[in-house]
């Protein structure tokens, strides 16, 4: 118990981290929400390691947290439906178990870039929708890109 | 190796497949006359493209927005990602340049050419 409980802060940290870190050095975006979605590489460790409610425990705590330190109840709207989106896109392609890992991931970065557009056109209109394209572009990369970090991590770290 | 990542391919390339429909179908490629400032989704002032313009949109939270050559850009702002800024110039209709943070958008519209007026005047 205390040992998982040890574990789930880890990870909730190394989200809260690599948020920071991806805050820091921002991809040079033209669009709002293009990014690597490095902290997905911790969700992904969470759901394979672990399962699908710790590893939506650990994507609500990091969301949570890192809108109240870093952000407001705006961007907190944005990455509950990015996070949300995501996650159950990636379970659904794992559950489905024809996909490997990099499939998973980029369902996964694909479902946050939905899920933060959606938000978007219910904000500001539906000239959101435009970035649609490019978004799911961008969601398919990045999510190529985590997943084999992932997969990697996965493997070493037991 | 292709064969045991099949199914991750045929994901990918099935969005980026819809991603370029999309983008056809949303490219109506029809030259703007019109940036539309929308504040939370509602209309707040509409400029001509036709007319070279530098405006501030907002005070404390402020984008200022730039209509030269007929293209409209957000030139400044202090918002915190300034993706608006890095978002550049756009001109055809159906293009938008977003500020979440400010909850602002700025959207190209079409329609009857405003430099119409213009040149008559």
């Amino acid at each position: 118990m205390s040992r998982s409980a040890a574990r789930y802060g880890l990870l909730v940290a190394l989200a809260m981290v690599l948020s920071w870190l991806e805050s820091l050095f921002p991809l040079p975006a033209a669009l709002p929400g293009m990014k690597l979605g490095l902290t997905n590489l911790v969700v992904l460790f969470a759901l394979y390691r672990m399962g699908p409610r710790p590893a939506a425990a650990v994507s609500l705590a990091r969301v949570l947290l890192v809108s109240m330190t870093f952000g407001n109840a705006y961007s907190l709207a944005y990455s509950l439906a990015g996070a949300a989106a995501s996650l159950a896109l990636m379970l659904l392609l794992k559950r489905a178990g024809t996909f490997s890992i990099l499939g998973v991931s980029v369902a996964g970065g694909v479902g946050h870039n939905l899920g933060q557009i959606l938000v978007a056109a219910a904000v500001l209109g539906r000239g959101a929708l435009w970035y649609l394209p490019a978004l799911l572009v961008s969601g398919v990369l990045a999510g190529a890109v985590v997943g084999a970090a992932g997969a990697i991590v996965i493997k070493r770290i037991k | 190796m292709i064969k045991k990542y099949r199914f991750d391919l045929l994901l990918a390339g099935g969005v980026l497949l819809l991603a370029g429909l999309l983008s056809l179908l949303l490219r109506s490629g029809e030259a703007g006359a019109w940036a539309v400032v929308a504040v939370d989704g509602v209309e707040t002032a509409r400029y001509p493209l036709s007319q070279d313009l530098t405006v501030t949109i907002g005070t404390d939270r402020y984008n200022v927005l730039t209509i030269s050559r007929g293209a409209a850009a957000v030139t400044e702002a202090n918002c915190g990602d300034r993706t608006c800024v890095g978002t550049g110039a756009v001109s055809r209709a159906g293009e938008s340049i977003l500020c979440l943070p400010h909850r602002l958008s700025v959207r190209i519209e079409g329609g009857a050419d405003p430099a119409f007026d213009a040149a008559v005047r």
